[in-house]
């Protein structure tokens, strides 16, 4: 074919610029396992959702007023005058906590399958690193619609600072730049949200993928596809990520926008969970909220921070509650990645995690009551229990052997499949049939399901076979 | 085990007792499609309510446009005299006379149904009853102490509060000792217009982002199942 004068443009830029080698390095020729499962949407998703924030924050800057006097009414501007401005205000109010909601199944995923092990340390490092990035965002991001929320919710957080002794009262004012939340604060955490974290994140977002392209992904069966090669160097149990991960992950793309539009459309606020019912009240310094909570992705932490006594203490307890995530790789002994085949006695610990996490959240969106303090504090000590004590329970923990090759599981039509095969045997086994035959119908129909009867005995059978099944899979 | 069966169970236990000390709330039946309730719920607000409050992120305009009112309709019947179509709805009422008058000023209302609720709205404005120790001799259940007068007194006449006691234990009734110009039912559905414009106000564009988010999902859903069928062509060949 003769060259025409745009394959030459083409060809002028390709011959300056390594476009294709990137493209090839990062999507064409870069090999993920097969067997990715549903826990690995979660990557692209959070980049989705930060590329949502990114453009729709970009959007709202250009009506909203970061002074302490017009933040408020810009905001409502933005809802209310501003040509479609409540969508955009809505996708990015959203998107803040889809990206936890994201990112914490993302990192749950690291969890189960070990991604966080040699070699891959670094990824975990950075993606900790991003969190703690984020949760900055989110944190500074919260102020500015200028709310009660926003105010005292900012006035709780910072005043934790001058918990610390000494230097503690005039590093809060430091970071206020006044003696309370003020257009000073507003003003300044308007640059780091809007200008200084974003770039923090988008680079730490790059450096976790070259970090992670470098060694390769992790899989749900926890090997190295890179340990079996065809004879041309390419894993055996890989395949180039595009174009097989691009058109997964669009279906994943598809389906998370589905939920994502539909709280944007017909539950903004989540029933406060999103966007707090206090928060549409501007803020005002001279009147305290009855009840002081964060937004939900925070709760966790902040329920550790108010179980513990002393203030200085809570704050290094909470601090430390995300400190200890970054050694994971250093505090798990166990040479196994994969939940596959480790011990029940990992498995148990996670299940507690997951419980103390999810009753610690729960417990910091409520009032402070007696007993939910002392709640608190029982999930507390479980949630550093599963990091403290992981370099001793899992040197103990009995594995089962890993495979060499990624293994195969059922695909959904098989499972369905199966499935259907055994329901006969199983409705058969969970009823019987009636004693007094009625009359009614003739005999085919009296020997169908309709004259049967729920048995006892047999439904006693099947749950005491899946509680085996749930305790061998645990053990 | 058992323990920690005993702490999950005191742990929903005393969520209830907090729970039990606030009062129920009554319900209100919510209906922004009804543009009737809405115009007849604009109107009590200006009679009612813009003496002392605002709306001032609402627009007269926007609610002629919303709820399909000719616009000089609006302003001969809704709006204050003197209004403009483009006016945002202010109150006459100046900020150090109100403070002088009921110790703070009183909140501007758009946003008021988003941070209090509909139910709660309601509830409060039904809940007012006669009690001399206050400075405008009424107190309201949903609100204790509440810094407002009841501004809808002669509709519904004077309540007085009641302590019941019930098996289940001690709760407070409101009793109608003098009815006001309205009966009870027409009362209830007085306020209930009100509360339904003012939940209008909190969010103007409910109403069109329900409207648009069926065709958004439609096309989100479609847009999956394509995305799904092309994933499937092609790792057909990947075993």
């Amino acid at each position: 074919m003769k060259p025409t004068r745009l394959s030459e443009c083409g060809n002028w830029v390709l011959d300056r610029f390594p476009i294709t080698k990137f493209w090839n390095d990062h999507m064409a020729h870069y090999y993920a396992p097969k067997n990715f499962n549903i826990w690995y949407f979660f990557g692209s998703l959070a980049l989705l959702v930060l590329v949502n924030q990114i453009i729709t924050g970009i959007l709202l800057t250009m009506n909203y007023k970061p002074d302490a006097k017009l933040a408020f009414d810009s905001v409502e501007y933005i809802m209310r005058d501003v040509p479609w401005g409540w969508l955009v205000r809505y996708m990015h109010s959203t998107g803040a906590s889809a990206f936890f909601i994201v990112i914490y199944l993302h990192m749950f995923r690291a969890l189960i399958y070990g991604s966080f092990k040699h070699p891959r340390e670094l990824i975990w490092i950075f993606g900790m690193l991003l969190f703690v990035a984020l949760m900055a965002e989110a944190f500074m991001g919260y102020l500015l619609p200028w709310g009660q929320m926003s105010f005292w919710g900012a006035q709780v957080i910072i005043s934790l600072f001058s918990a610390i002794p000494v230097i503690g009262d005039d590093l809060s004012l430091w970071i206020r730049g006044d003696y309370v939340i003020a257009d000073a604060t507003l003003n300044r955490f308007f640059a780091f949200h809007v200008i200084a974290v974003p770039l923090v994140l988008v680079m730490l977002v790059f450096m976790h993928l070259v970090a992670l392209h470098e060694v390769g992904s992790n899989n749900p069966d926890g090997i190295e596809i890179k340990a079996s090669k065809d004879p041309w160097g390419h894993p055996v149990d890989g395949i180039p990520f595009h174009p097989y991960y691009t058109v997964k992950d669009l279906v994943g793309v598809g389906v998370f926008l589905v939920f994502f539009a539909t709280v944007i459309f017909y539950m903004p606020e989540v029933g406060g969970y999103f966007l707090e019912h206090a928060n549409f009240i501007p803020a005002d310094p001279m009147k305290t909220p009855e009840h002081i909570a964060p937004v939900w992705y925070f709760t966790p932490f902040y329920s550790i921070l108010r179980a513990i006594p002393d203030k200085f203490a809570g704050v290094i307890g909470m601090g430390g509650s995300i400190v200890v995530l970054f050694l994971m790789p250093w505090l798990d002994r166990c040479k196994v990645k994969s939940i596959r085949y480790r011990g029940g006695i990992f498995k148990k610990a996670l299940f507690l995690f997951v419980v103390s996490f999810l009753a610690l959240g729960y417990l910091g969106t409520q009032p402070v009551t007696p007993i939910a303090t002392t709640m608190a504090r029982l999930f507390t000590a479980i949630y550093f229990g599963f990091f403290l004590l992981m370099p001793i329970y899992t040197r103990w923990e009995k594995t089962k052997p890993v495979p060499r090759r990624l293994t195969k599981l059922q695909t959904l039509e098989e499972q369905l499949h199966a499935i259907e095969e055994q329901l006969p045997a199983f409705i058969e086994e969970i009823t019987e049939i009636k004693t007094t035959t009625t009359e009614i119908g003739d005999a085919a129909f009296r020997a169908t399901f309709f004259n049967r009867r729920p048995n006892p005995k047999g439904i006693a059978h099947v749950l005491s076979r899946l509680a085996v099944r749930l305790k061998g899979s645990l053990d | 085990m058992k323990n920690l069966i005993t702490l999950l169970l005191l742990l929903t236990l005393s969520f209830g007792v907090v729970a039990s000390e606030s009062v129920e709330l009554q319900e209100a039946d919510i209906d922004l499609s009804d543009n009737a309730s809405l115009q007849r719920g604009a109107q009590h607000f200006v009679t009612y309510c813009l003496g002392c409050h605002s709306a001032k992120y609402m627009r007269y305009l926007r609610f002629a446009l919303d709820v399909g009112v000719d616009q000089q309709k609006v302003l001969k019947e809704i709006a204050p005299e003197g209004a403009s179509i483009y006016d945002q709805i202010h109150s006459a009422m100046n900020k150090h006379d109100a403070e002088k008058w009921f110790g703070v000023q009183p909140p501007d209302l758009s946003l008021i149904a988003r941070s209090r609720g509909a139910d709660w709205l309601y509830s409060y404005l039904k809940s007012y009853y006669v009690d001399p120790s206050r400075p405008f001799g009424v107190n309201n259940l949903v609100f204790e102490d509440t810094a407002m007068p009841n501004p809808l007194w002669q509709l519904q006449g004077e309540q007085h509060a009641e302590a019941r006691k019930t098996i289940y234990g001690e709760y407070t009734k409101l009793v109608l000792d003098h009815p006001g110009a309205l009966s009870e039912r027409e009362f209830d559905l007085f306020v209930n217009d009100l509360v339904n414009f003012l939940v209008y106000v909190g969010e103007p564009v409910q109403l069109e982002r329900e409207r648009i988010g069926k065709y958004v999902l439609l096309f989100l859903i479609i847009f999956s199942v394509i995305a799904y069928l092309l994933k499937k062509e092609y790792w057909k060949d990947v075993d």
